[in-house]
């Protein structure tokens, strides 16, 4: 009887749980995503080593934009980390993520083009991310296509 | 710094980055012949790396500051076998479009590096 019990009952239910886990597990850092991993795995050290360098040199010289630099950081290190893991949950955080990395470099750029004077230094986010070829402004672009595609496919 | 050495690593960076691009024209993942090519560029960086830290050892110093500079040399040898190690696990073109970014990045890198060294 158990055995037949294991063998009938779970039969149903299976095929639905194996489609949960897929769909709570699914890739987000495979395909294009693996470019994207890329360019926000850079772009994580690239904002962090910036601002630690910049905080331990001289951190009275612009406290604002190196903090800025230092927020950037840990966005860029969690979307990282988000498309590594994949996932509904990470891919909704990592949406949240560029929709406010979107919103911080457009933001920052605009101001850092009004009062320059509150920037004595750049951030990483100044003038659009002008210092490291705009990829800061489409970076968040590409991120939101691609993690709205990633709940299609 | 050796200018030369800046150049052809920039050079060898952009070459590989078209032939990734090449074959993600070509919907194609990167083969060994790649990974060869990346591991002519990285030899290269490497050899930048080592030259920067004896030309510091000799007493030279860089423009824009010299811990920028080392971790600058750094990242500009991580970025290629970085890249590289993402596309072993991705077998498809978007590998190569990965190694293809990450020579324009180690390109982009040598450019700041011979600004960050000055004359």
């Amino acid at each position: 009887m158990r055995d037949t019990d294991r063998t009938g009952t779970p039969a149903s239910p299976a095929p639905e749980r194996n489609a949960t886990t897929q769909r709570q597990r699914f890739e987000l850092g495979t395909g294009p995503g693996r470019v994207l991993v890329w360019f926000y795995g850079v772009f994580t050290v690239a904002a962090a080593s910036r601002s630690i360098v910049e905080m331990i040199l001289d951190f009275g010289k612009a406290p604002l934009a190196y903090t800025l630099s230092a927020v950037a950081a840990v966005v860029y290190g969690f979307i990282t980390y988000s498309l590594v893991r994949g996932g509904e949950k990470a891919r909704r955080a990592a949406l949240v993520c560029c929709a406010a990395e979107l919103a911080g470099v457009l933001v920052v750029g605009t101001w850092t083009l009004v009062e320059p004077s509150a920037f004595p230094d750049s951030t990483v986010w100044s003038g659009f991310g002008m210092g490291y070829l705009f990829i800061p402004v489409i970076l968040p672009v590409t991120g939101m296509i691609w993690l709205r595609h990633a709940r299609n496919a | 710094m050796l200018d030369a050495l800046t150049v052809a690593v920039a050079v060898t960076a952009l070459a590989l980055a078209a032939w990734c691009g090449f074959a993600a024209y070509r919907d194609q993942p990167t083969k060994d012949w790649h990974f060869i090519g990346m591991a002519v560029v990285s030899v290269l960086a490497l050899a930048q790396l080592l030259v920067g830290i004896v030309q510091l050892a000799r007493g030279e110093r860089p423009d824009q500051g010299m811990t920028i500079f080392i971790a600058y040399l750094i990242g500009a040898f991580a970025s290629v076998p970085a890249a590289g190690f993402l596309s072993l696990s991705e077998r498809t073109r978007w590998g190569s479009v990965t190694v293809a970014a990450g020579a324009v990045v180690l390109a982009v890198l040598e450019v700041r590096l011979y600004d960050i060294w000055g004359n």
